[in-house]
């Protein structure tokens, strides 16, 4: 199986065969993959060095011409390094485009913390109108892309090795998306993160919901989910930093009794390398850990 | 060069009640107006764009990367067309479109909203691209920096791509009034050239000067003019 960044590289040079709207702006990450994209379309397909504030801003610049930039690095360079460029050189100036990450949390955990992003989505979050997508296999992780790179707006589209076994069908609609029906609570499956979870609440009466898209927040989804219980206990499983989703979550049943557990990627840096089994268990986010968690949440 | 400014020919000196308008003063001092003479310059005989043309792809682009003190900007703007001059007392106040930096959303004729220093010169690399990549090759960007704003690393990540890039159709005035802290005599001229602009040197109050300078050809490199105006006090 390919990886959801070869995915992106194969459907990306499609998408510039076909669409005389879209660039793609390279940092130097993704430079050979990106070979033959860059020979076929030499003024589509930039590659800026090294320089990662100059990547966005190229990126909305050519926005700002006319183009649908899809910009490119790991997601700590992406956006946490030149976060002002995002905030205005995207938001301020009015201009959309596409912002594909690669590396996620500890995609690369002997690269250690500089190559960690966890607050990625966080970060985001503070700005208006970016759509986040988080895909939890390869084929969602093209669908997204299509669905990102057609359209006008400002797209963050996540991108990681850790996988779900099976692909799901990712709607239009980027709503969430019901796999089990329960009544004591409602998880919510970011991305990801899907099988843990599925494997963590096998024997729970639990509805789980899985979202590739977090931003926007499907609030009626989780209300839909919720159904006509007078109170609702919600746990969010994120891939990234925990409690990232709590607030919306918080907003959506603000005229219900209700309890959210956030779980995800700790603030804490944990200074350790080895493979991503690991972090995942340091971070309570496999799915022993899960269990425990959520099962002491619900009180099951 | 041609002059395709549209908007009835006005004195240079119009600027100053123009820009009074804003201030309220009658006189304005070296810092308010170290940006003048360039930004009339530019727009009276350089830059191929006007009302008319706001939105027309292959306009040419002027981005006001240094947006602090933008008056003397505004008055160019009304001076030409874009907006009424009955905008301008309203400066800095809440329904007003004219901030105390400008915003592209707001302001007829800015290409970019700016204040935060160092992110003109990248969106003007980026506009290049994106204008080659659709086939633009006549449309020209000038972005406008301040000799301290080049402190800022976002220049430099943009100015060392552009020259090995060979961005021929991308241009930079830095007005200098030596308000950096830290800096040397040639400095920026030196960085532009070792990137491998093409450069010139020049009195940013002489408009003649200005003239043969920003029009002057550059095959195959980026432009950059560093005009020098009265240090800042």
């Amino acid at each position: 199986m390919d990886t959801m960044r070869d995915r992106f590289i194969t459907t990306t040079s499609q998408l510039l065969d076909e669409d005389p709207r879209l660039a793609l702006v390279l940092a130097e990450i993704s430079r050979d993959g990106f070979g033959p994209a860059a020979r076929a379309h030499p003024d589509r397909v930039v590659n800026v060095g090294i320089r990662e504030q100059l990547l966005i801003g190229a990126g909305a610049g050519m926005a700002l011409t006319g183009l649908r930039p899809i910009v490119h690095t790991f997601a700590s360079f992406l956006v946490e390094r030149p976060f002002e460029q995002v905030k205005l050189d995207f938001g301020h100036q009015g201009v959309g485009g596409v912002l594909v990450s690669a590396g996620g949390s500890y995609d690369w955990p002997a690269g250690g913390f500089t190559h960690m992003s966890p607050g990625d989505v966080a970060l985001l979050d503070t700005l208006d109108g970016w759509t986040v997508h988080v895909p939890g296999h390869p084929d969602e992780a093209e669908e997204l892309l299509r669905q990102a790179a057609a359209g006008d707006g400002r797209v963050y589209v996540r991108l990681s090795l850790q996988s779900n076994e099976r692909a799901r069908p990712v709607g239009a609609g980027a709503g969430f998306t019901a796999v089990r029906e329960g009544t004591d609570g409602v998880v919510i499956a970011v991305g990801p993160m899907l099988d843990n979870v599925l494997a963590a609440t096998e024997g729970l009466d639990v509805t789980v919901l899985y979202a590739t898209t977090v931003r926007p927040f499907d609030a009626a989804g989780l209300r839909r989910a919720v159904g006509d219980h007078r109170a609702a206990d919600v746990v969010i499983v994120e891939p990234y930093l925990a409690g990232t989703s709590t607030a919306a979550a918080n907003d959506a049943l603000a005229e219900l009794p209700h309890r959210v557990l956030g779980l995800g990627v700790g603030r804490a840096e944990l200074r350790k390398y080895g493979e991503m089994d690991e972090h995942l268990a340091a971070h309570g986010l496999d799915a022993r850990g899960l269990r425990e968690r959520i099962g002491g949440f619900l009180r099951r | 060069m041609t002059n395709t400014t549209a908007a009835p020919a006005r004195d240079h000196r119009d600027m100053y009640r123009l820009m009074s308008l804003m201030t309220g003063a009658e006189k304005h001092g070296p810092a308010a107006t170290s940006t003048l003479d360039v930004l009339w310059v530019l727009y009276d005989r350089v830059l191929r764009v006007t009302p008319d043309t706001v939105d027309a792809p292959d306009r040419d682009r002027f981005l006001l990367s240094k947006g602090h003190g933008p008056m003397a900007y505004y008055a160019v703007l009304a001076a030409h067309g874009f907006f009424g001059e009955e905008l301008l007392p309203g400066f800095g106040s809440y329904g007003s479109p004219l901030g105390h930096h400008p915003d592209r959303m707001l302001v007829p004729g800015a290409e970019i909203g700016s204040g935060s220093l160092g992110h003109g010169l990248p969106l003007a690399v980026g506009s290049v691209l994106g204008l080659r990549a659709q086939g633009l090759t006549d449309p020209r960007v000038w972005v406008l920096v301040g000799d301290a704003e080049l402190d800022e690393g976002s220049n430099h990540e943009a100015l060392a791509y552009a020259g090995p890039a060979g961005l021929e159709q991308l241009h930079t005035v830095v007005i200098d009034n030596a308000s950096a802290s830290y800096a040397r005599p040639g400095g920026i001229a030196a960085r532009f050239e070792a990137a491998g602009w093409s450069v010139a040197s020049v009195d940013g109050r002489d408009h003649e000067a200005l003239y043969a300078a920003f029009t002057a050809p550059h095959p195959g490199r980026p432009r950059a003019v560093v005009a020098h105006v009265d240090p800042k006090p």
